[in-house]
């Protein structure tokens, strides 16, 4: 099924595909995050293949490897019906091109990702949270961030709390 | 001299035209939006983080509550998503019964929409109209699951119980009313001049502005894509019904008005097909260690008593492994994403909201319009905010 797009997918940038899988007939392919932008563009350029849709940003946290965040893009050909799935590893504090050149759904789906996992996007026009409020300390899909914690709203006393709580 | 000035202006994020606690930031130069800023996250409640922490089973309930005018439909991508990760086979019964009622869903966020867009617009009585044909679909849901709304039917490996005896009348009678019914809203809508020309070429998005935008469902096919995952993937068993994917090519909110209707229509066409040919035979599958044995068959086999200790108790552990399976809710493409780490616990349990990618888009829908448009493009994109913030 996908196998068009694999053939064409490697053919075009042999190498630079870090890893091909398609465990559960689905296609997914590792690059490096310089490779990303161009790799994506080819997807959706490409008359054959056609990638049109974006479908969905977003990560995992690996807080045990040295590179913790991998962000995935998934994409859908309208033409094909099929999904590829792209993988892209980055460290801590290092940032992902942004693909909001490419397609304005890109900016919300990043801002969740910087929201949520703290990459940061680099090219990104509006690169702020988006469902935590402004001053929210952490990104709460993190792994070490904790499942039951919860942050104070208002903790205009928090360095100076009143005797009662001392 | 007169200073051009512009005016900002706060729609939400509690007023009742913006479906939820969404709030827009709207900038305007006398009743032109110039800009608009949406603001989301007020109903966060951190879905994803809490999945990694529960069984795979026991999440099921979440997703009703994420668009919770379609649990079932939530229920279906979550239900596809683990089954496909834990490579179970669903029986026939249980496909048919899982398309009818994710059609009937269908027709419950259909009907809430177009009453409350209507209301927005003015059209006071279509509420009261969708409402009244909306009560016989939950009626079905109390039927199967004795819940009204957050039905929580749907259980990795099948259903939860068996198709009550009531079921079929009630699907009966909804098919009867609801064919009737879909004509008469049409008769009242249609035609009416104050409802076209409050929706004719008020939103307008062009098929490739769509595209950018990533907008799925109903929107996209109001722009002139044919495009219908329960066509060009068919999930389930949707490859064994007939169906239209109904499209307009007007990419207003009007378009996108004619292609709910239609779309309401043939999912009764659908809800018809299954419960004319329901299959028999089993309504859970059979995978002992997998899925949970169904309730007879605890009470009757110690086998099946020891199994569903196991599983409530300590899960299934699925291979190492990813999986993103999409279906076509009432909203658009809603996405399941599971990363496996080979614990009874998902690593990560990612939910690609439709509504979530539609709402970005509503700075294109209404800057260059009016202000009283701003409700019409809210409504027409049809969101639900417990979906958006998840």
């Amino acid at each position: 099924m996908h196998a068009a797009t694999r053939d064409k997918l490697v053919a075009r940038f042999g190498d630079r595909l870090t890893e091909v899988t398609d465990a559960y007939n689905e296609l997914a392919v590792k690059v490096a995050s310089n490779d990303i932008v161009e790799i994506v563009r080819f997807l959706r350029d490409e008359p054959e293949l056609r990638y049109i849709h974006l479908s969905d940003i977003t990560a995992t946290d690996w807080p045990d490897d040295d590179q913790r965040h991998e962000v995935i893009y998934h994409l859908y050909s309208y033409e094909l019906c099929e999904y590829i799935r792209l993988k892209v590893r980055v460290a801590e504090g290092e940032a992902v091109p942004s693909l909001t050149e490419l397609w304005d759904a890109a900016n919300w789906l990043e801002r969740e990702v910087y929201d949520m996992f703290g990459v940061q996007f680099s090219g990104h026009p509006d690169l702020r949270r988006i469902l935590m409020w402004e001053d929210f300390e952490g990104h709460p899909l993190r792994k070490d961030y904790p499942l039951t914690y919860e942050r104070p709203q208002f903790s205009f006393n928090k360095d100076n709390p009143p005797e009662i709580i001392k | 001299m007169v200073e051009a000035k512009t005016m900002t202006v706060n729609v939400g994020p509690q007023h009742p035209a913006t479906h939820g606690v969404l709030r827009v930031v709207l900038e305007l130069d006398g009743e032109t939006v110039v800009k608009c800023v949406p603001e989301i996250g007020y109903l966060h409640t951190g879905i994803e983080k809490t999945a990694e922490a529960k069984l795979y089973y026991k999440a099921i309930p979440m997703t009703d509550r994420m668009d919770y005018l379609a649990p079932m439909s939530n229920n279906f991508g979550y239900c596809l998503g683990v089954e496909k990760l834990f490579g179970v086979e669903i029986p026939e019964k249980a496909q048919w019964a899982r398309v009818l009622l994710a059609e009937v869903t269908r027709l419950n966020s259909h009907l809430v929409w177009l009453g409350t867009h209507a209301l927005d617009i003015g059209a006071m009585s279509m509420v009261l109209y969708a409402f009244r044909e909306r009560e016989d679909v939950l009626k079905i849901y109390e039927a199967v699951s004795g819940q009204r709304m957050m039905s929580t039917y749907f259980r990795v490996g099948g259903l939860a119980q068996d198709l009550p005896a009531d079921f079929e009348p009630l699907v009966r009678t909804l098919l009867k009313n609801m064919k009737v019914r879909v004509q008469e809203y049409e008769d009242i809508l249609t035609n009416n001049r104050i409802w076209r020309n409050r929706t004719m070429n008020v939103g307008v998005i062009s098929k490739e502005e769509a595209i950018k935008s990533g907008i799925t469902g109903p929107l996209l096919r109001a722009s002139g894509v044919k495009h219908d995952l329960r066509k060009a993937r068919p999930y389930s068993s949707y490859d064994k019904f007939e169906f239209e994917i109904p499209t307009s090519d007007r990419c207003d909110s009007f378009g996108r008005y004619e292609v709910r209707m239609e779309e309401m229509r043939q999912s009764l066409r659908i809800i018809e097909q299954a419960i004319d040919g329901m299959p028999e035979g089993r309504y859970r599958s059979r995978a002992p260690g997998i899925v949970l044995p169904t309730k007879e068959e605890c009470l009757y086999s110690m086998e099946a008593m020891i199994y569903h200790f196991k599983l409530i108790t300590q899960g299934f552990s699925p291979p190492k492994g990813e999986v993103y399976v999409t279906i076509e809710s009432p909203k658009g493409e809603i996405g399941f994403y599971f990363v496996s780490d080979g614990s009874p616990r998902p690593y990560r349990m990612r939910v690609r909201p439709p509504s979530f990618v539609n709402i970005s888009a509503l700075p294109k829908f209404v800057v260059g319009g009016l202000l009283s448009d701003v409700i019409t493009c809210i409504g027409s994109i049809d969101i639900v905010l417990g979906e958006v913030d998840r």
